[in-house]
């Protein structure tokens, strides 16, 4: 397996190891000031490169109010 | 090649970067700098002091669990209120409550809860629908007020604390400003002093801290907190206002904190008026007792006139 699963909400998207998280955000057009990644639930900065079989899920730090 | 992105203060693997303190921190620093831009808060605001009960407004959303966990960790006397608004939509207000005592049981803090519908006979959503042009947002934000008023009151705390962040606050000055709203210009800041008996004091200690950094604490402390957004905040003008700021911010980091505490330094300095009383006279509501500038019941009265 060489592709991670990115998790936003409840879609899942397969991407590419060796790309960086800010790399999948960029993909999903999301602008990386309004999510954080979060791996095994640990936080991991945008520069962590994405490993075979890695789930990151994205979370929204946006809230109305 | 990426390169790895190492914590300011120790080397280790970083968890975040911000870019407007020039600071990247692993998981075991950050827990501590956001701790202490939350004590450096309450002392340049004067929010309030350790011998002071305050009650702590927890929806279960980050903010508010984080700022309960915070206060906790720096010592200060807290109790949280919860308001179950009754929003079952996607099962909203059930899930809050269920996030929060779980929050509040596990670290054995004392939490009171409030079930809008038990009480006044309707949900926020029900009542607002019942009136004309009533808004669910500006009803919840009366009803919150109202509630936390009273408890305050009653249970004499010194002061209420709410998760408001300074991307909240920064969304609501850039509304205010575009719609030069001066008397609320005039108020908005991280304290808002009791200025009746029956009102209690406002305290905001997240003013330091962008939305970003206080998901991540929560992220770090294990806490486990209502990701869903509320279903009537869907398309809110402070969630398109903060995507604005978040386009600036990207291209020039530090101007939201720029914005927000220049602002408030501003109004410091004198360039606009600081205004901290009630509008016009002000009397007791005959049913409730909570001041108004209105003839007769309060506004949070009227709402409920034919329901209860």
């Amino acid at each position: 397996m060489s592709e991670a699963t990115i998790r936003y909400h409840d879609r899942t998207w397969q991407m590419r190891s060796g790309m960086t998280v800010r790399d999948a955000m960029k993909k999903l057009e999301l602008d990386p000031q309004t999510v954080l990644a979060v791996r095994n639930k640990k936080l991991v900065n945008e520069e962590t490169l994405l490993e075979p079989g890695d789930e990151i899920r994205l979370v929204n730090v946006i809230s109305g109010g | 090649m990426a390169h790895v992105m190492k914590c300011s203060q120790c080397g280790a693997t970083a968890v975040i970067n911000m870019p407007q303190h020039r600071l990247k921190l692993c998981a075991e620093h950050l827990v501590p700098w956001v701790a202490k831009m939350v004590q450096k808060a309450i002392e340049r605001y004067e929010l309030f002091t350790p011998d002071e009960r305050i009650l702590v407004a927890v929806s279960g959303g980050k903010d508010s669990l984080a700022l309960w966990d915070i206060l906790e960790q720096l010592g200060y006397q807290t109790e949280g209120l919860h308001i179950h608004l009754g929003i079952d939509d996607e099962g909203y207000s059930d899930a809050s409550l269920a996030k929060t005592a779980a929050f509040a049981q596990e670290r054995g803090l004392l939490l009171h809860v409030v079930n809008v519908r038990e009480i006044y006979g309707q949900s926020i959503v029900e009542v607002a629908r019942g009136r004309r042009g009533g808004r669910t947002c500006a009803v919840c934000g009366l009803v919150k007020r109202h509630i936390m008023n009273e408890m305050a009151h009653e249970d004499g705390y010194d002061a209420i604390a709410t998760g408001h962040n300074l991307d909240d606050e920064a969304a609501v000055l850039l509304m205010n400003t575009l719609h030069w709203e001066r008397r609320f210009l005039s108020k908005q800041g991280p304290l808002l002093p009791s200025i009746h008996p029956r009102l209690a004091r406002k305290v905001k200690p997240l003013v330091l801290l962008y939305e970003r950094e206080t998901a991540a604490y929560a992220i770090v402390r294990g806490i486990d907190y209502v990701m869903q957004e509320c279903p009537y905040a869907v398309g809110a003008s402070s969630i398109r206002a903060k995507g604005i700021l978040n386009q600036l911010e990207r291209h020039s980091p530090g101007t939201k904190v720029q914005f927000y505490l220049g602002f408030l330094r501003a109004r410091e300095d004198g360039w606009l008026p600081s205004d901290r009383g009630l509008d016009g006279s002000v009397a007791a509501c005959p049913r409730c007792g909570q001041p108004t500038t209105a003839d007769g019941l309060c506004a949070f009265c009227r709402l409920w006139e034919g329901v209860r």
